[in-house]
């Protein structure tokens, strides 16, 4: 009889752990096989171009969920991963026999509208693919170990780290605008050709690009379960609660919020690459505060201690905007401002709150309720 | 060596102000090994600030602090606490979102560094020594429990629980009956009488019960500076004493 309840219970009422698994599971579903089928090739690849943010999007689940640490320039690590991928594209598609036309052929067009007549030398290492592949982690990672570094060692947290991380975006995005010559200016590193030799613009190369995000997602995504559930993921918790405790316990806080830092911007970074490969341009319309202050939102709508609800989230968010736009462009700011105050005040924990503390105990009363029902009946 | 002392822990001169006020001024205070001393005195005489300046969370404005003949003025909070100094807070600190077991799992100091921690196994060995920890601090029974659902009491004993599988050689308690029922402040002092057998202790109350149950010696705190120091009975009759704190 027990056993019974026991196993009933555990189907209705899962574990954490299994939870989590159905829920990766879903969205392995969702993204790998239900959308390819039902979407045409132009809005899957608007899809691939969503899932690049839910990179963002789980780095914040870990940075600002787990260990509350909130960052509002996560764009600026999104966009250092797309420039640097776009960095190699565009040196690709800008060989001498592409740029014959120009004054210095062999260089990048908005170089030489710019009047630079050599490739600038921190350029010059974005000619391979396998340096530029570890550019785009390790440029991003190294700019947030110096920034994590300069303060969470000397203890600033919360409110004045998320400040700073803003100053952060805006910073970027001015020198990114302001060295035309170098960055491509305002208009970004655009017309991205071919990857080693592949065109990157016809359909099927959109497909394999897609699949190869949603591997990318997922993998990102087992990463930041394992990194949740193992000991370190208990002191991110425990720093986020309890901060002087975990210190005077031995630990060396600032080292795992540094850790926990690059590990977002690492995540965020691959989200940049394969939105350049997705979308083939890079801006710096994707590292400003807006950009940021939006992923922290896709981040919160899906529940910002849930890694599955984060990815949800941005799909959500995402379908949304494109959906409203498409009807009322000059709405949706205002819809985005609005679900997010009523996010933060309705449910803190997001999507993933509505179905774990909502849905499934209301299941699990339901499926309780059918189970009690005849035992009052013999009693009376 | 010239200079060295016999004493666990040695005080000598220290003082701190804030903003010019002298929260400690000039205090000298020696703990040998073993002992269990409580530190009495009213409302901001400085005892808080006095584990404060030990255990490395406030600086020392002047003065020295030696632990086992080790300078640790200046030192990390951290550093301090893998020298063997182990400090427990005023109001339960303890981590509310995860298990009794997580715990006292994350207090073992073992894996602290990064990489440490996140290829951290839990072995045999780790799951029997938080067992006995749980079972001395009473909490056997609940090592599955959230610890926000833990009582009061019981989050007390969690935190001088956290503190026991340091293993420190000092531990330092900011009122740990505070807020306990008559019969969990019994086991607290017999939990007290169990664990100084290793170590030395520091006790900061109020309660006087509970001082007189427990203390070998006591140290009366008065602006920042020791104003008695000796047995309970010779503290309780100094008439200095009576007039700034025990009379009212």
């Amino acid at each position: 009889m027990s056993i019974t309840t026991s196993i009933a219970t555990s189907i209705v009422r899962p574990d954490k752990r299994s939870l989590e698994l159905i829920g990766f599971a879903l969205v392995a579903a969702l993204i790998l096989v239900v959308l390819p089928l039902a979407l045409d090739i132009f809005r899957l690849n608007l899809v691939g171009k969503y899932l690049t943010y839910a990179f963002v999007a789980v780095g914040l689940v870990l940075c600002w969920g787990h260990t509350g640490i909130l960052s509002l320039g996560q764009g600026v690590f999104f966009g250092l991963g797309g420039y640097c991928m776009a960095a190699f594209l565009k040196l690709e598609a800008s060989s001498v026999a592409n740029t014959k036309i120009q004054s210095t052929p062999g260089i990048p067009d908005f170089m030489d509208w710019n009047q630079i007549t050599e490739l600038p030398f921190f350029w010059i290492p974005f000619k391979s693919l396998p340096l530029a592949l570890i550019a785009v982690i390790v440029v991003p990672a190294v700019l947030a170990f110096i920034l994590g570094a300069a303060m969470f060692k000397r203890r600033v947290g919360g409110v004045y780290f998320a400040i700073i991380t803003q100053a952060l975006a805006a910073v970027m995005t001015i020198l990114i605008v302001g060295r035309q010559g170098y960055t491509g200016g305002i208009n970004g590193i655009t017309d991205l050709r071919t990857l080693w030799g592949r065109d990157i613009r016809p359909d099927g190369a959109k497909y394999v690009l897609y699949f190869i995000c949603c591997f990318l997602l997922l993998g990102t995504m087992f990463v930041a379960r394992f990194v949740a559930a193992s000991k370190l993921g208990r002191i991110l918790v425990a720093t986020r609660d309890k901060e002087d405790r975990v210190r005077f316990s031995g630990y060396d806080v600032a080292n795992f919020k540094i850790f926990v830092f690059c590990l977002a911007a690492a995540m965020a970074a691959v989200g940049g690459a394969m939105f350049a490969l997705q979308v083939g341009f890079m801006s710096p319309s994707f590292v400003g505060i807006v950009p940021s202050i939006e992923m922290v939102i896709f981040c919160a709508v899906g529940g910002r201690h849930s890694i599955v609800g984060a990815v949800v989230g941005t799909l959500v968010v995402n379908w949304g905007k494109t959906l409203f736009s498409e009807s009322f462009p000059e709405l949706w700011l205002f819809a985005m401002g609005g679900l997010f105050i009523a996010v933060v005040l309705a449910f803190p924990r997001g999507l993933a709150g509505l179905v774990t503390d909502q849905l499934i105990p209301r299941l699990a009363s339901l499926r309780g309720v059918g189970r009690r029902q005849p035992s009052p009946a013999p009693a009376e | 060596m010239a200079n060295s002392t016999d004493f666990l822990l040695a005080l000598e001169n220290v003082s701190v102000s804030f903003d010019g006020f002298k929260a400690v001024n000039a205090l000298n205070l020696y703990i040998d090994k073993g002992e269990l001393r409580v530190i009495i005195g009213p409302n901001g005489a400085g005892k808080t600030t006095v584990l404060d300046l030990i255990c490395g969370r406030t600086r020392v404005s002047d003065g020295s602090i030696k632990f086992k003949d080790q300078e640790i003025t200046g030192r990390k909070e951290q550093e301090i606490v893998r020298l063997g100094i182990g400090r427990k807070f005023q109001t339960p600190t303890i981590y509310e979102d995860l298990t009794v077991f997580e715990n006292l799992e994350l207090s073992l100091p073992r894996g602290r560094t990064v990489t440490g921690a996140l290829f951290w196994k839990r072995t045999d060995e780790v799951a029997r020594r938080v067992r006995d920890i749980a079972a001395m601090i009473f909490l056997e029974e609940q090592l599955d429990r959230s610890a926000e659902t833990l009582s009061h009491g019981q989050k007390q004993w969690l935190e001088i629980g956290m503190l026991l599988i340091q293993d420190p050689e000092l531990l330092m308690l900011d009122e740990p009956v505070a807020g306990m029922s008559v019969a969990e402040r019994g086991k607290t002092a017999e939990l007290l009488r169990e664990i100084i057998k290793n170590r030395s202790v520091i006790v900061i109350e109020h309660d006087m019960k509970f001082v007189e149950s427990i203390a070998h010696r006591v140290t009366v705190l008065h602006q920042g500076q020791v104003l008695a120091e000796g047995d309970m009975q010779s503290v309780q009759a100094n008439p200095k004493v009576k007039e700034v704190y025990l009379g009212h």
